[in-house]
């Protein structure tokens, strides 16, 4: 015990004095500073990661750098450490970690219905926002883990709670295991946190979902301002908390491109610039992730191969992930071509010891050394705003270095120590004596021929008497070497030596067989050749293209505007069928329509005994999406389907395959008042924002029925449960929205609320309502509630008893899109029949035909064309259902919908009949570019089976040579519909 | 107590007053002339006469003499098909797929060939009814769920039960392969996507063990039965056939390898989303294929858009025998099996090789080709008459149709409620 404590104060030595100099002392005396230098000379030191001296100086005094440079003057009182031939850096730096800090516990399962409402009192409303925890409160310094992390080069780490979506502070902590907590914590409120990841620590419902996350994010900034001018009686520690740590580093913990864009999206409409963790894919969309001057934080857990030897398991992945293999390693260096600053965390590695490898391959693949150093020194020290203090080794920065045999990122190099705060670490020793070579041993009459080779700290033996191999174990540490080997027949020798530098020879003493002990002496007969290393690095890395977006049927270019004159078509126009008509398609536009047009100089397509129509218009899909429901609350008119676009869904390609070029993508059933939609036109290859419909109007989702009430699910808690409660709930709502718009517009201060701003909207005509719908009592209803607030219904979609109320339904003047011959899969589609959407038009309804999901969105015009078997619609009406009269019921009608001149050219080439079963979409045009062409497509097929064979093999190479491989696995992407949770 | 008398009457009474009165025996010889008739057999024939009586084609042909009696329907310009069939289906065994209380199809259990569908099979379904105006006469009615989901029965769509419905009774049994990949489980920790199952050895050798189970039973005389093994021995003479539902070129050859080994003698694989790639596998056994609904979803993002709207003619250029189904949608969509069968025209399919896939083709698989699927004489006058092409949604209008030559009724729940509102419409337009 007191040998443990005087070696504890013997490391503490140069420690303790710094820190707590007014604390009283009882077990010894006072009066013991430790006021000596320490100098490492004659070192190549990288004072930062572009200030490097060779055969330079670092002194260093109680924990901090004093002066670095070429000629330092070595104080007397300095301990001198001779560095030849090593390099010092300073010790790297990880942003974003879990280090120490307790999860919190994990709610326990919960009973017979969903939790809707908070579980704490005195906070936020939402349980999932916490920020007022702070990671310090449940910070418990981990050695095991420290010393993992030392041993990767890291002097200090920030850790946070990592859960939540506000997360709360974090806390800044040197890895010194020899300090106490009051030298060891640089900062216990380091930067707040925020994710998208609801907390484990409680059920509460919402939000569910990508998008409600976004949208309580937003309301949670609105919040804390309403409340910091001081507008709430009550107390309120979570916004309260948020409000003073508004000076901090904000970090969004984000995890993939898209999200990155979100998180900015989310920072920039309360001016604040997020630091935010990337997913590794950013080099998808490098020119989006580089607009958001965002800092980020970068995990390099670059994807291992995929185990391709058995060729049926092959077949279930992607392209997209082989080639996210193939790119993932080169996203460091398409960051810093671009110039955008990140630093490196080890967030999504399995352990820390994988780091050196990963980034010695994103060095393969082009990153510069010196944006790696600085990705893990200086920038994350200026992320956390403690560049004065860490990341560089300028003087009177923290003595956290390390001592390298050479260049850090060399698959040779050794890390021997790693200094933090002043405190040695010894990784690997730097004083080991080389002893390889081979050598001829003496024992007992008998010379064994000893060969040792490996590394220099941990060599391995090979032992032979004559030319046969004899079993043997060798341990070298602490210049004290242990061969131990055995003989059949004859029995096991033992020998220890102590070995001295530069000899040749090692004498040490043999155990024989029969116990008994003798000296014998090893000599070295020739010296350790080390065998030129295979030269790996020489091949570079063949990289594939990025494609838009990065999937299978990705475009190597995104397509361009044309000017493409149709010859000879079947014209559908709006109202008429033209029979041998020209268009002419410039500018992205429809320019012209008519007999022998003149090509100029537009691309001349023969589209005679071929149909040439408006591109189909889908009223209600979720395909593109990454979330369809947030049923959290009865209402969610605050999320926004806009926020969660999924460009890289094949859906989106598929759709243009069936002659589709804008769809409304809805949210789903979950809740009475659903979110904002998103219109988009199916421009495979742009981003999210470019995909969304420019100047489309705005629109929500509404629902009726079973789903809302949830009918057919195990929830009993929620209001409403019946029709009846239905209408409660429009009236309460828009009685709220209808008060807080007129305070609003009275000019006096009223409390941002994100919900009621949308609703407002529809009271003042401003958004539309899209309104799924069953039976004829609920959209009756429905109608009412519109008219009793002063607006209409715009659309009832599903509306599958429309033809009940027909009538009513023209009176209201609310249009419907139905599907063409659905039923029988709930209770209430009973009474649903194929010829409603022929009833409702006859009595004057505006008609669409929808899909709600990916299978029928792409055949959308024989969805058409059954409306004239059930119920006897005439072609050309049949057709408006899917294109003009969905443009009219997302008031777009004035420029898709129809092909006419002066209207957008969103249009399709037909191969047959469009309304036929028979009919191919052969060219699908959005404003003049071809995003879809059968041609195209095949040859887009023929490169997708040559880049994946590519990749196999690549792949089979790298399991060859030994890389790290895991299981195929096929990722696949959930088909939505209305009732996807 | 007084809710559940509630419930039992208002599904009583729905489905009681829904349901078309099932129509007679035919009583006089019936005489269509001047029909495009499309066989079913890849042969079409222009004005045509089709006569039957007794329930049976007794001829038909161009430029038959026309008999001078029975009745008489002039279809100039019009189409004759035989009645479209659809296998693999659970039709009348569910009728509303939320209202558990309203479902039939899957039976607890992991090996249940005992398990039969006939018996369950509502011959009173407002589902059912509703094939007949798109031509879809016949169906399958099949168990679904667990591996060996049970025992299917061959039934045609006007009747006053199941016993009357019955073409074929116990025709097959029905076997769901298990599957190479499965879904991670991801809240224990596994991939999000697909990953391999595996397990899937395990399952593969529960389902041999079966099998040699069933063999062995059967030849001895057992005092106690087994429900199980005995409801198998019909694989083994033949009388039924083995329906297995699989996907994957490895399930399908692992499945046909096992069938074969174990000396099962009509295999029909169900699915066969890959069986273009172990086309000579099938050829050498006979295996037929009832392909998925050709408007299903690729089931690999890198697949061609259209791969499904193909695979039917990719078969058939094959040299392979294909039906259609259509197992893994709604019941209700089983009345656009027209639809998936001209989906494959566009994909270069000849329209009456594509009337195969649901007739003449789909009876021999199921094995009622001696009555079923084809327009010959001596077979059954199961047919209909369609104003234009049956293939197409927008010519698909049937004027007549004949089950066993009964003059069954084209009028649905859904006719009803089309009419009873369009007359409501009238009714205000007039003032009344």
């Amino acid at each position: 015990m007191k040998l443990k404590l005087l070696a504890l104060l013997f490391f503490v030595g140069s420690v303790s004095l710094f820190a707590q100099d007014y604390f009283p002392i009882n077990d010894g005396v006072k009066a013991k500073k430790n006021n000596n230098y320490t100098a490492f000379t004659n070192a190549k030191i990288y004072v930062t990661p572009t200030q490097i001296i060779n055969k330079g100086t670092l002194l260093i005094q109680n924990g901090k750098v004093v002066q670095v440079g070429k000629s330092v003057n070595i104080p007397k009182n300095a301990i001198v450490e001779d560095m030849s031939g090593k390099s010092i850096y300073p010790s790297f730096i990880d942003v974003l970690s879990g280090f120490g800090v307790k999860l919190p516990k994990e709610a326990s399962g919960g009973g017979r219905s969903a939790q809707y409402g908070p579980s704490r009192e005195g906070f936020y409303w939402n349980d999932h926002i916490m920020p007022e925890n702070d990671a310090i409160s449940s910070f418990e310094y981990d050695k095991k883990q420290a010393e993992e992390l030392r041993n990767a080069g890291f002097g200090t780490i920030n850790a946070h709670i990592e859960d939540g979506i506000a997360r709360g502070t974090g806390v800044l902590v040197a890895l010194n295991d020899e300090a106490s907590e009051a030298q060891r914590i640089l900062s216990d409120k380091s930067a707040q946190y925020f994710s998208f990841e609801k907390s484990q620590a409680s059920r509460q419902s919402y939000p569910g979902s990508l998008m409600g996350a976004m949208a309580l994010m937003r309301q949670v900034y609105y919040d804390m301002d309403w409340y910091s001018k001081g507008n709430v009686n009550t107390k309120d520690r979570s916004l309260e908390a948020l409000i003073a740590n508004k000076g901090l580093t904000q970090i969004y913990v984000a995890g993939d491109n898209g999200n990155v864009l979100r998180a900015d999206k989310i920072g920039d409409l309360f001016g604040i610039q997020y630091t935010i963790l990337g997913g590794g894919d950013e080099y998808e969309r490098i020119d989006e992730i580089k607009a958001t001057n965002a800092k980020l934080i970068l995990p390099v857990n670059f994807p291992d191969a995929f185990d391709v030897s058995n060729p049926y398991q092959a077949k279930y992945i992607a392209l997209k992930d082989m080639r996210h293999w193939n790119l993932a390693p080169s996203n460091p260096k398409v960051l810093a071509d671009n110039g955008v600053e990140f630093s490196i965390t080890l967030h999504g590695l399995k352990s820390p010891k994988d780091l050196k490898d990963k980034i010695m391959k994103a060095i393969t693949y082009g990153l510069p050394e010196t944006k790696a150093l600085e990705a893990l020194t200086t920038i994350p020290a200026s992320i956390l705003g403690k560049s004065n203090e860490i990341g560089s080794l300028q003087p009177g920065s923290q003595a956290n270095f390390l001592i390298t045999s050479g260049d850090i990122f060399d698959k040779g190099t050794t890390l021997y120590e790693n200094w933090v705060q002043g405190t040695k670490n010894i990784v690997e020793s730097m004083d080991v004596i080389d002893i390889r070579g081979d050598y001829d041993l003496a024992v007992n009459g008998t010379t064994y021929k000893v060969s040792l080779t490996g590394d220099a700290d941990k060599p391995k033996a090979e032992i032979k008497k004559g030319e046969e191999k004899v079993d043997s174990k060798i341990d070298y540490s602490a210049d004290w070497l242990n061969i131990s080997f055995s003989e059949d027949n004859i029995g096991s020798y033992r020998w220890v030596a102590q070995v001295m530098p530069g000899a040749n020879s090692i004498k040490g003493t043999a155990v024989l067989p029969n116990g008994d002990e003798t000296t014998a002496t090893m000599t070295k007969t020739s010296p350790f050749e080390e065998k030129a290393e295979e030269d790996e690095t020489a091949e570079k890395p063949q990289l594939m293209a990025v494609t838009y977006p990065n999937v299978g049927y990705g475009f190597k270019e995104k397509p361009k505007q044309e000017s493409i004159l149709f010859k000879n078509a079947t014209v559908w126009t709006g109202e008429s069928i033209l029979e041998n008509t020209d268009v002419l398609i410039k500018n992205g536009e429809i320019s012209k329509i008519g007999k022998d047009l003149r090509a100029g100089g537009a691309t001349v397509v023969d589209a005679t005994g071929k149909h040439l129509t408006a591109g189909i218009i889908d009223e209600h899909t979720h395909i593109a999406a990454l979330a369809i429901n947030e049923g959290g609350h009865n209402s969610s008119a605050e999320v926004r389907m806009e926020d969660v676009i999924d460009p890289k869904d094949v859906a989106i390609y598929r759709d243009l395959a069936g002659g589709v070029t804008t769809a409304q993508l809805l949210h789903g059933s979950a809740n009475p008042i659903g979110g904002q939609s998103a219109i988009i036109r199916m421009k495979w290859g742009e981003s999210a924002e470019d995909m969304v419909f420019d100047n489309s109007p705005k629109f929500i989702k509404f629902a009726l029925g079973e789903n809302v009430k949830q009918s057919n699910w195990g929830s009993y808690s929620r209001f409403p449960q019946t029709r009846m409660g239905v209408e409660q709930v429009y009236t309460d709502y828009f009685q709220r929205a209808k008060e807080y718009d007129e305070k609003k517009k009275s000019g006096e201060p009223y409390r941002h609320d994100e919900e009621m701003e949308t609703l407002a909207e529809i009271l003042n005509g401003e958004r539309f309502i899209s309104c799924h719908s069953y039976v004829q009592s609920e959209i009756n209803m429905m109608m009412k509630v519109a008219e009793k607030f002063g607006f209409r219904v715009n659309t009832f979609t599903h509306i599958l008893e429309g033809y009940k109320v027909a009538d009513k339904m023209a009176e209201h003047g609310v249009g419907g899109g139905t599907f063409s011959d659905w039923w029988a899969y709930k209770y209430e589609v009973n009474d649903a029949i194929p010829y409603n959407a022929a009833i409702m038009s006859s009595q004057g309804v505006t008609v669409a035909i929808n899909s709600d999901d990916a299978e029928m969105s792409r055949r959308l015009n024989q969805e058409a064309g059954k409306t004239v078997k059930y119920g006897g619609m005439s072609e050309i009406e049949a057709w408006k259902m899917v294109t003009l009269n969905p443009a009219k019921l997302l008031h777009l009608d004035d420029r898709v919908g129809s092909i006419e001149e002066g209207k957008d050219a969103d249009i399709v080439l037909w191969s047959d009949h469009p309304l036929s079963v028979y009919a191919k979409a052969e060219k699908t045009l959005i404003e003049g570019k071809v995003y879809f062409d059968l041609e195209k497509d095949k040859m887009l097929r023929e490169s997708i089976k040559k880049e994946r064979n590519q990749l196999i093999g690549m792949m089979l190479n790298d399991n060859k040579k030994g890389g790290k491989s895991k299981t195929p696995v096929q990722s696949k992407k959930e088909e939505f519909n209305c009732d996807t949770l | 107590m007084k809710k559940i008398f509630l419930i039992i009457a208002i599904v009583f009474g729905v489905s009681l007053n829904a349901q078309q009165t099932p129509a007679p025996p035919q009583s006089e010889q019936i005489a269509i002339i001047g029909a495009t008739a499309h066989i079913g057999n890849g042969e079409v024939i222009e004005n045509c006469t089709i006569i039957f009586k007794d329930g049976k084609i007794t001829a038909i042909g161009a430029g038959l003499m026309a008999p001078t009696v029975g009745t008489m329907i002039n279809a100039e310009g019009k189409h004759v098909y035989p009645g479209f069939i659809a296998p693999s289906k659970s039709l009348g065994l569910v009728e509303v797929d939320a209202v558990r209380a309203s479902d039939d199809q899957d039976e607890i259990g992991e090996m249940i060939p005992h398990v039969r569908s006939l018996i369950a099979y509502n011959a009173e379904s407002k589902v059912v009814e509703s094939m007949r105006p798109n031509g879809v006469l016949i169906g399958q009615v099949t168990p679904v769920g667990g591996t060996i989901s049970g025992t299917s029965s061959i039934v045609q769509f006007d009747a006053w039960n199941w016993e009357d419905a019955a073409v074929k009774t116990d025709d097959g049994i029905h076997m769901n392969w298990p599957n190479f990949f499965r879904r991670g489980r991801w809240w224990a920790g596994e991939e999000r996507g697909f990953i391999p199952n595996k397990e899937y050895g395990k399952e593969m050798a529960d389902i041999e063990m079966f099998f040699q189970n069933s063999i062995a039973y059967g030849k001895a005389s057992e005092d106690e039965k087994n429900l199980p093994f005995a409801a198998m021995q019909g694989l083994f003479d033949g009388s039924q056939r083995l329906y297995i539902h699989a996907d994957g070129e490895k399930e399908m050859t692992d499945a046909v390898t096992m069938a074969k080994e174990m000396g099962v003698k009509n295999v029909v694989i169900v699915g066969g989303y890959r069986a273009n790639k172990i086309v000579d596998l099938l050829k050498e056994h006979n295996i037929p294929v009832l392909v998925e609904r050709t408007h299903a979803l690729p089931s690999f993002e890198d697949d061609d858009y259209d791969i499904t709207y193909k695979l039917p003619k990719l078969l058939v250029d094959a040299g392979l025998l294909v039906g259609l189904q259509n197992e893994d949608a709604a019941n209700f969509q089983v009345r656009n099996l027209a639809f998936y069968a001209g989906q494959t025209v566009a994909q270069g399919l000849d329209k009456e090789t594509a009337l195969q896939l649901i007739t003449g083709n789909t009876a021999k698989i199921l094995g009622i080709d001696d009555m079923y699927g084809t327009l010959e004489e001596g077979k059954s006058a199961t047919l209909f008459i369609s104003e234009g092409d049956a293939l197409d949604m927008r010519t698909n209008k049937l004027t007549k149709a004949y089950i066993d030559g009964r003059d069954v009724s084209l009028e649905t729940h859904q006719t009803e409620l089309w009419k009873r509102y369009m007359g409501k419409y009238e009714r205000e337009k007039e003032g009344q």
